[in-house]
């Protein structure tokens, strides 16, 4: 009970009246890593962003680390500063160097001074292997290099969890790998990982239990090697005929 | 050999033509001046220029040289463009800021704003203030006094003059003020970079602003004293305010005019600066734990102000080109008083032309070289 | 100010909340009502300045009252997330309402209720609100300027022509749209000008002479925009090409050039070409003070609009000039029949705005002596016999334009937004 770090009940999340998640539950454990696929307009992007509170769900409970997520704002951020999250885009900001990406969140909201925040920074550029471009801007990397350095930024924070949403979606095929293994690292490292994705060679190699989403609802929730080897809904098999 | 000649012939063909329109404008230029008996040179400009100017921001009259004139004319246009400049730009960002509120009423209203007075020509704006609305003013001896001190006539806005009593203390001690505040910012970005804790800059800079010069009333025995503005009897039915400061209607009615056209503008700019931010760099920025005032300052503005900056600076420039029409309202600025009573007087069409125009070329190619300096700087660097 | 948990709304007690706040928001707006419309004050028991803040707080209280998140009823929920998030928005809102509630009156009576229209003197305008009179019996001055009266027809036929050929662009049939750049830019700007020499100044043919002096009014800003709209495009076309050329004396004089109009006011323009201009011109060759007006104007638009041309140049991906150069194509057939089209598509919403500043920058022709509308508004409110009437004269002048620019700007938003779907 006590080693769930997400614990998601009854939520339910309208746009306007369209309604986008039905009745959805869902219970993270601590370094637990969990693929979320689905096809699109299924909702696992509103899912993984009710999380950090980038959207807000109308209905149910979501607690994050023991914290309820609701309209308080010191909450929020405080929740937010347990959860790191990686965008489709990358979302560096474009007027910092990669170095200053990281620090900013260090310094400012957490108040570490300058050295030991670029120090933190650097371990953590480090592993992603991306140190050698702290100095550069982000509009001077490839896409590969941008989603790396957005990683590293999410970890300057220590989070407990890391959310993906869609991380390899807008990057040329040959750069797919690179940051598939950064993030396969992370998941050997301890991370609990809530990954959107439809990368499911990452899913067999990584995953504890693979979700799939359809129309708001979550389908089909199974530890990975039931998912792959026995799905239990039609639609479930229909999706994976179409993307393996 | 023949590609060269491909490249150098159009060249030499331009210039060329260029030469050959030059020099017939100069030839017939110089017939014309001969048949007239007019001679071409700038020494008038330190002839007495016997003309009198309404509104002078210096000592000056008809004793003075047309050079002083020139001087005259071109610092009133500094003055209406600065004021046009500071009510425009706060009249600008607040609109814009406006329009992108998720409030329905504030932001039609800040729309309505911004597509009725774009729409309409300056120089219309110009007319309708100076003649139909500061027109209806009251006249000297009728007008309300606002806060008792100030009168709003048709004569123009008296307000009271600053009388100081040691001002040069009050300067040093504003001068020190400035001082003490890079200090500090200095000190507590140190001591944020060394120890991560935070200062209020912000706070203890207006606090040091406020309080430093406010010490030197109690004391460095400075004083301020107001001179009001009285009603005076000049004739049976006409009256008028001695003392204080008479701001003319004709100043009032362009910067009104100015501003408010101007600001529809900057508000534009505002806009598209701001929306140009990608609601991925704000998410991102709270995915990190930023508060949204931090988002504001660390992320949002130093971008949108990229965006913001040379669209404005554009607008400031044309501002100052629009503040000629002062000619419309006897406004003396440099175009009346320089190329309007100086060359009726003189009939010195080209070099007073000349001098103006070059003038006002000085002041734009100044700021754009300006603003390229500005972009090559902060541009966010790209592959 | 969400700390003030006084009369803070719940959700048990919803409907008393949401009936009494509301109450008292309709009350408040009421007092602003009553008292702009019939200036009946019905707090006048009050202290002055209590009935003055009144509304003002009573909007407050009800606003406040009925801020309830998601209350679950669908209107009051959008109401609250728009108007009302917070005190100081619910103050600027209720700000906004009574200002247009108090505006509304007062230029109702002066435009509408007090107005006269009728009759033919000063004296026929006795109401308080505008005298409308004085409009009607200017307008001819308005639209024709000082132009004979009983020759006005010719000015008349020359619009009418101009407006019906400026449609043939919709005339469907294949033949004609091959040559409708070539019509557009070279034929119709003959036509034009073929109708403004032979009709509207005419001196031959049997018609009288008409110098332009007298031209004015509305019909003068046509013809000045007209004019320098289709001279200022093809030059500013060539110094935006010639800016970017990589022969460096034509990209040096296309840069001097450019950036001397963009760097003077127009007034100064205009006065160099009234006052310097004569004296650049061979001793007995007379151009008329409406030519060099247009063709002052048109120089100093040029360089706006070659900007303009020239940010979309370089907007352009290198890929098409790369493309047209491996087929083949010189300089000029690459710009004529790839680059431009392009550029120029990108650029309308840069092109219209430079239009409408020239629209509205045709007034500045008082300076030189030619009177066009609002030079003939000046003139008219100093006649001894119409004193007093200037905010009228201004008020239809300013509604006159905000038609023509607000027009002209919605139908550039209309092409762009046709030319990014084609895309």
């Amino acid at each position: 009970m006590s080693d769930k770090i997400i614990e998601m009940k009854s939520v339910n999340k309208w746009f306007g009246d369209f309604q986008v998640l039905k009745d959805v539950n869902l219970d993270v454990k601590q370094t637990q890593k969990i693929v979320v696929c689905g096809p699109s307009g299924s909702g696992k992007s509103t899912l993984i962003r009710c999380i950090n509170r980038l959207e807000e769900h109308q209905k149910g409970t979501i607690i994050v680390d023991g914290n309820e997520l609701t309209e308080d704002t010191k909450n929020i951020e405080k929740i937010r500063a347990e959860v790191g999250m990686v965008f489709q885009q990358f979302n560096l900001f474009p007027h910092l160097s990669i170095l200053d990406n990281c620090t900013l969140a260090p310094i400012w909201v957490k108040k570490m001074p300058k050295k030991e925040a670029e120090e933190l920074a650097m371990k953590q550029l480090e592993q992603v292997q991306i140190a050698d471009q702290a100095k550069k801007f982000p509009g001077q990397l490839s896409g590969g290099q941008q989603q790396r350095s957005a990683i590293a930024r999410a970890l300057c924070m220590k989070p407990k969890i890391m959310l993906f949403d869609e991380p390899t979606s807008a990057l040329d095929p040959e750069m797919i790998k690179e940051v598939l293994d950064a993030m396969v690292k992370l998941a050997k490292g301890g991370m609990t990982m809530i990954v959107v994705t439809h990368e499911m060679g990452f899913a067999k190699e990584v995953a504890d239990e693979v979700i799939f989403m359809d129309e708001g609802m979550i389908v089909e929730k199974q530890p990975t090697k039931e998912f792959f080897a026995n799905p239990k809904s039609d639609r479930t098999k229909l999706f994976l005929s179409q993307i393996l | 050999m023949n590609i060269k000649i491909k490249k150098i012939l159009p060249q030499l063909a331009t210039l060329f033509a260029v030469v050959l329109i030059f020099g017939f404008f100069t030839f017939n230029a110089q017939v014309n001046m001969d048949n007239r008996g007019i001679e071409f040179g700038y020494g008038f400009l330190s002839q007495e220029s016997s003309f009198d100017v309404q509104f002078s921001l210096i000592e000056y009259d008809g004793s003075h040289s047309y050079a002083k004139a020139y001087l005259v004319g071109l610092l009133n246009t500094l003055l209406v463009a600065f004021l046009g400049i500071l009510f425009s730009t706060i009249l600008g960002v607040v609109v814009g800021i406006a329009r992108l509120s998720p409030n329905y009423l504030i932001e039609r209203s800040a729309a309505f704003y911004v597509e009725f007075f774009r729409n309409i020509p300056l120089l219309l704006q110009i007319f309708f203030w100076y003649f139909a609305a500061l027109r209806a003013l009251p006249l000297p001896q009728d007008a309300e006094a606002i806060f008792g001190i100030s009168f709003l006539t048709i004569k123009g806005l008296f307000v009271p003059r600053f009388v100081w009593e040691n001002l040069d203390i009050f300067f040093y001690s504003v001068i020190a003020a400035i001082i003490s505040i890079v200090v500090i910012r200095n000190y507590a970005r140190k001591l944020q970079e060394n120890q991560g804790r935070q200062l209020p800059v912000f706070s203890i800079s207006a606090g040091l602003l406020i309080i430093l010069p406010l010490l030197t009333f109690l004391i460095g025995g400075v004083s301020l004293n107001f001179e009001i503005p009285v009603l005076e009897q000049i004739a049976t039915t006409s009256y008028k305010y001695t003392g204080g400061l008479g701001i003319p209607p004709e100043l009032i009615a362009l910067t009104l005019a100015l501003s408010l056209y101007t600001a529809t503008f900057i508000a534009e700019c505002v806009r598209a600066g701001i929306q140009g931010i990608s609601k991925g760099q704000k998410e991102a920025a709270a995915s990190i734990g930023l508060t949204p005032n931090q988002i504001l300052k660390l992320v949002v503005m130093p971008q949108a102000l990229r965006i913001i900056i040379p669209p404005t600076t554009n607008q400031y420039l044309n501002l100052t080109k629009n503040s000629s029409l002062a000619a419309a309202i006897a406004y003396p600025d440099l175009v009346l008083v320089f190329a309007g009573t100086a060359m009726m007087q003189t009939g010195r069409a080209i070099e007073i032309v000349s001098i103006t125009m070059f003038t006002y070329l000085s002041i734009s190619l100044a700021i754009s070289l300006l603003m390229n300096w500005y972009n090559k700087k902060i541009a966010i660097k790209e592959k | 100010m969400s700390k003030i948990n006084f009369l803070k709304p719940d959700k048990e007690n919803l409907n008393t909340y949401l009936y009494s706040g509301s109450f008292l928001f309709f009350i408040a707006i009421f007092d602003v009502f009553i008292n702009s419309f019939f200036e009946i004050n019905i707090t006048s028991f009050l202290p002055k300045i209590v009935s003055f803040l009144l509304p003002l707080i009573l909007g407050i209280i009800g606003l406040h009252l009925i801020r309830i998140e998601f209350s679950g009823i669908k209107n009051l929920d959008l109401l609250n997330k728009n108007i009302n998030t917070s005190t100081f928005n619910a103050v600027l809102t209720l700000l906004i309402i009574f200002t247009i509630i108090k505006s509304i009156s007062p230029i109702m009576s002066w435009f509408i209720i007090d107005a006269n229209i009728a009759g033919d003197t000063k004296e026929a305008c006795t109401g308080s609100g505008a005298c409308w009179t004085y409009i009607k019996i200017w307008l001819n001055r308005f639209i024709y300027g000082m132009y004979p009266n009983e020759l006005q027809w010719r000015i008349n036929i020359s619009f009418i022509l101009l407006i019906t050929l400026a449609f043939v662009g919709l005339i469907p049939s294949a033949k004609i749209k091959k040559f409708l750049t070539l019509y557009y830019v070279v034929i119709y700007p003959i036509i034009a000008f073929i109708l403004i020499y032979y009709l509207i100044s005419g001196g031959s043919l049997g018609l009288e002479w008409v110098e332009t002096g007298a031209w004015g009014g509305l019909s003068l800003t046509f013809i000045v925009s007209f004019f320098c709209l289709i001279f200022c495009f093809p030059v500013g076309m060539f110094l935006a090409l010639g800016r970017r050329s990589v022969l460096p004396i034509v990209r040096y004089i296309s840069i001097g050039f450019i950036e001397f109009w963009r760097g003077v006011p127009l007034i100064t323009v205009l006065f160099m070409s009234s006052v310097m201009f004569p004296m650049f011109l061979p001793e007995d060759f007379f151009m008329d003070k409406l030519v060099r007006v247009i063709i002052a104007i048109s120089l100093f638009e040029a360089a706006y609009v070659a900007e303009v041309i020239r940010g979309g140049l370089q907007a352009l991906p290198r890929g098409q000039y790369d493309a047209a150069k491996s087929l083949g194509m010189g300089y000029w057939k690459m710009h004529i029949f790839v680059i431009l089209p392009q550029a120029l598509k990108l650029v309308i919403p840069g092109i219209a705005n430079t239009f409408l500043a020239l629209v509205k920058d045709t007034p500045l022709i008082f300076v030189v002596g030619l009177l066009e509308i609002v030079g003939m508004l000046n003139l008219a409110k100093t006649n001894p016999k119409w004193l007093g009437f200037a905010m009228e004269g201004y008020v239809f002048a300013a509604i006159i334009f905000w038609i023509i620019c607000y027009a002209m700007s919605r139908y550039s938003q209309n092409l762009e937004i046709k030319y990014k779907t084609e895309r």
